[in-house]
């Protein structure tokens, strides 16, 4: 905190992109001095097949066993993936080099221009995972964004790095409906904020409903809208929040067994990251709406499809929620075979979450 | 109440065929063209091939000059010649004007069977467009005989209209003109492939036709071998009927039937006939010309039954032979690869065959899917391929995924039946019929061709992938090599030639293994499917560089 009582990023984004570099040329340069020796260049990277998926108890969240998976330039099964990732480093590496993104179609698009071809999308996505297990970073480090949705306002100031932004600053307050989480955005410094809380929430009418309801300003908070289940890029806006401004990170889904599911994403990440882990907040709270206050607060509600109990059973079979809060509330669910929406509070007027809901369950949350 | 009139009228074998044309492929102007030529020209190769001549022969079609402009069917001029022996001025009347006259009822294979096609052609076109037939014919002897006939339909008798000796000077062989109506438009894809597959089985002809839309078309002589000509026969027993064997005891001069048979059947010798007359219970001592009726047919019965006579041989046969058959394959065909196979002499009811069969596979011409090439007597049949037995085999008997051939691969199938008797199914002589023994040897020849050629596109697909297998590697070490170097921030590629040596070495090495161990494959199944993925994406990315 700063005399201004405002908080400050402590890392630096560019110092992050310089890191990144940095570990691409050492790549290069291993395989450089292999082919020029006379040896098959290869990479060893750890395998994401679900047997080599384990529960880390400590992170409280999945991460990738000893299993490892070779790509040899050596056999003619492996040199295409082989060539496939050292195109898509060198494709990166100039992305980072000259501040540009792409998206995923982009390097799928991009390969052809370099007569490296992958066969469909599918393709080249999976190639993107084998490059984030290589280096167990996230596409959005390799300049790599997907499609963005999801949006963030409140009291903010940021510093773009971004070419033809470098330097300048915003403050996330200046434009109603959010900023979009954005490659520029994800690559900005995280310069001051007064806010002392982040509220995710599931839905962008609730996000609106909360600027409309100053939100942010009535509990100092910063408001994300993470559009169901966060991208990456989201979840890693959280987690810097969270550890460059020390914000704690409260979280507001819809009563059901998704909702649930996407606070425990923002938690402990999802089995498809295993192979990184940078996109977590170990210390969110995910403040409802639990099935219990569906009973509680007597909301409207619908019963559970056929989908919602197949989920629920899949999800109790995962170790994270076989205690606490989670496996209460999918026990609930269970038992009252019911869910409703964050907006079943309009029942009591439009601003009763903002008023009621939400302080309640805050109080609550500092206790849990 | 009158009774009904029958009346009974002999009627000639002229009359017969030409109530029945359609019978011996005189069916329409099309068809008539096409068998008109064939028989002309099967008469002029068996001519050259009978005096030990390498054929040279000439055929035209000409639309007749004031017909020029009209559309089909109309009168065509066809005129054929060769460099024959030529035929003795005082047989031509009768070779050219009489049915069921010719050089062909003794048992010896040759491409017409009873001497009536070139008549019926003859007879097809004068019934068509009433004009005569011209013959020129030179025995070598300095002088050359032209007749001009007609044929006297009903008596089948040739009625002399122009009788002429010219110096043989320039001339050669034999040449026949004819007039007739015809439908060229029609019948010249026939007639095309006719010349071009009559090549493939004599490639040592020249043969040069010029057609009627004036194009000429020139099959020349690739190899100056000619198959040996077939020895004269004498009628097997099992081959033999009623009617035969009532004429040949008629003929002859024996006295006692075991001298008969000793002297007038196909590998029946005084052993043999002796034996079979026990068989037979029959006094070998009989006099043959008191032989009733009723005993020529038991004769006939017990020769049919007996299973002792010896196979017919295949001396009175003239198989192509696998180095002429090879020659017109390659010349006509151009081909990738050639399998030859020719089964040993068999025979159906007393009649021996000899079975050929060529396999082609690729090259330029031959279109995707096996394609049938069906030969009898060096005689190409160009109709009712469904209904041939070789048809059947090809396409169900034949096991082709066994022998790693696709539906699409390019092979040609040729089938060649020879023997003193074809077994076609009409007189129309365009299919053979399912004769178990003959299905038995064209199977078991298809199938030893086949596997030569699995055992050539065997080697071959190893070699290939081999060969893709380094393309793969050609293509991807440049590309590493250069985007290593981009990422290391270097200028200069590094030396990927070292692996790629290092791959083609490997590779080398195990071809080398695979000729010493014939089971070593060069590369696992897995990896071949990856290679041949990989090199379809090749193409792929062809097709995208249009820049």
């Amino acid at each position: 905190m700063n005399l201004r009582g405002k908080r400050l990023s402590k890392t630096s984004a560019s110092n992050r992109k310089e890191e990144t570099i940095k570990l691409l040329k050492e790549l290069g340069l291993s395989m450089y001095e292999k082919m020029e020796s006379g040896v098959f260049p290869d990479v060893v990277f750890p395998s994401r097949s679900v047997r080599n998926l384990i529960y880390d108890e400590e992170l409280k969240q999945y991460i990738l066993g000893a299993n490892r998976v070779t790509r040899s330039s050596q056999n003619i099964k492996g040199i295409r993936p082989f060539t496939q990732i050292v195109w898509l480093a060198f494709f990166v590496d100039k992305l980072l080099r000259q501040g540009k993104t792409s998206t995923l179609r982009d390097v799928f698009y991009s390969s052809q221009a370099y007569n490296v071809l992958f066969k469909d999308q599918p393709e080249s996505d999976d190639i993107i995972v084998d490059l984030e297990a290589v280096f167990s970073r996230p596409r959005e480090s390799f300049s790599i964004y997907p499609e963005e949705r999801s949006a963030i306002f409140g009291d903010l100031t940021i510093e773009y790095t971004v070419p033809g932004y470098e330097g300048k600053k915003t403050n996330l307050t200046s434009h109603p409906d959010g900023y979009l989480i954005g490659p520029s955005l994800s690559t900005a410094e995280l310069v001051e904020t007064s806010a002392e809380m982040i509220i995710a929430v599931e839905k962008g009418g609730l996000f609106t409903r909360f600027v409309e309801e100053k939100v942010h300003e009535k509990y100092k908070a910063i408001i994300i809208d993470t559009a169901g289940q966060p991208p990456r890029s989201t979840r890693f806006m959280l987690k810097r929040l969270n550890r460059e401004m020390n914000l704690p990170v409260y979280i507001l889904t819809d009563g059901d067994v998704y909702g649930e599911h996407i606070a425990m994403v923002i938690v402990s990440g999802s089995a498809n990251a295993a192979h990184l882990h940078e996109l977590t907040v170990p210390t969110a709270k995910w403040l409802g709406i639990y099935g219990s206050d569906i009973v509680k607060y007597k909301l409207p509600s619908i019963p559970l499809t056929e989908h919602d109990y197949k989920r629920l059973h899949e999800l109790k079979r995962d170790p994270r929620y076989h205690k606490g809060r989670w496996r209460k509330e999918l026990d609930v669910f269970l038992k009252i075979k019911r869910k409703c929406e964050l907006e079943a509070f309009a029942k009591y007027g439009l601003t009763a979450i903002v008023d009621k809901y939400l302080p309640e369950k805050l109080e609550k949350a500092k206790s849990l | 109440m009158a009774k009904p009139q029958v009346t009974f009228a002999e009627i000639s074998p002229s009359e017969f065929f030409y109530r029945n044309r359609d019978l011996a492929g005189f069916s329409n102007p099309s068809r008539a063209l096409y068998s008109a030529t064939r028989e002309l020209v099967e008469n002029s190769l068996d001519a050259c091939e009978l005096g030990g001549v390498l054929p040279d022969i000439f055929v035209r079609i000409m639309s007749n000059e004031p017909h020029r402009e009209l559309a089909d069917p109309k009168t065509y001029i066809l005129k054929i010649q060769d460099n024959g022996p030529g035929i003795d001025p005082k047989f031509i009347p009768h070779a050219f004007g009489r049915v069921f006259f010719g050089s062909k009822f003794k048992l010896k294979q040759a491409r017409g069977m009873f001497g009536m096609g070139g008549t019926m052609s003859i007879l097809y076109g004068q019934i068509t467009t009433h004009r005569p037939v011209t013959v020129v014919s030179t025995t070598g002897d300095g002088n050359a005989y032209k007749f001009e006939m007609m044929l006297n339909i009903r008596k089948n008798e040739p009625i002399i209209m122009h009788k002429e000796k010219l110096p043989a000077e320039g001339i050669t062989g034999t040449s026949v003109e004819i007039s007739l109506q015809g439908d060229y438009f029609r019948a010249s894809s026939k007639i095309l492939d006719y010349f071009r597959q009559t090549a493939v089985v004599t490639p040592y002809a020249n043969i040069v036709f010029t057609d009627a839309l004036g194009r000429q078309f020139f099959f020349e002589r690739v190899t100056k071998s000619m198959p040996t000509p077939p020895r004269m026969t004498l009628p097997h027993p099992h081959g033999i009927d009623v009617e035969a064997l009532r004429r040949l005891l008629i003929d002859k001069k024996e006295t006692t039937l075991l001298q008969f048979m000793n002297n007038n059947f196909h590998r029946v010798g005084e052993n043999t006939a002796r034996k079979f007359l026990e068989y037979a219970r029959l006094n070998r001592d009989t006099d043959t010309k008191s032989l009733k009726t009723h005993q020529i047919v038991t004769l006939v019965d017990a020769l049919h039954r007996y299973k002792e006579f010896l196979k017919p041989d295949g001396s009175c046969l003239s198989p192509i032979g696998k180095e002429i058959l090879e020659a017109g394959i390659k010349k006509e065909i151009q081909p990738e690869f050639i399998a030859v196979s020719i089964r040993p002499p068999s025979a159906y009811s007393g009649f021996p065959f000899i079975v050929e069969v060529g396999i082609a596979y690729g090259g330029k011409f031959l279109p995707s899917g096996p394609s049938l090439f069906r030969f009898a007597n060096r005689i190409p049949l160009l109709y009712d391929e469904g209904s041939d037995i070789s048809y059947k085999i090809v396409r169900y008997d034949v096991d082709w995924k066994y022998y790693g051939i696709g539906p699409n691969a390019p092979i040609g199938i040729l089938t060649h039946v020879c023997s003193t008797k074809v077994p076609y199914k009409t007189v129309g002589k365009e299919y053979l019929a399912d004769r178990p023994e003959l299905e038995h040897e064209l199977k078991n020849a298809i199938r030893d061709a086949l596997r030569q050629l699995k055992i050539y596109l065997s080697r071959k697909g190893s070699i290939a992938m081999v060969e893709r297998k380094m393309n793969i590697y050609g293509k991807y070490l440049p590309l590493i090599a250069q985007f290593v170097t981009d990422l290391s921030g270097l200028k200069k590629k590094p030396n990927y030639h070292l692996l790629l040596k290092k791959k083609a070495d490997d590779s080398g090495e195990k071809n080398e293994d695979k000729k010493k161990k014939m089971n070593v494959k060069v590369s696992t199944k897995r990896d071949k499917k990856t290679i041949e993925e990989l090199s379809e994406l090749e193409g792929q990315t062809a097709i995208e560089d249009f820049g």
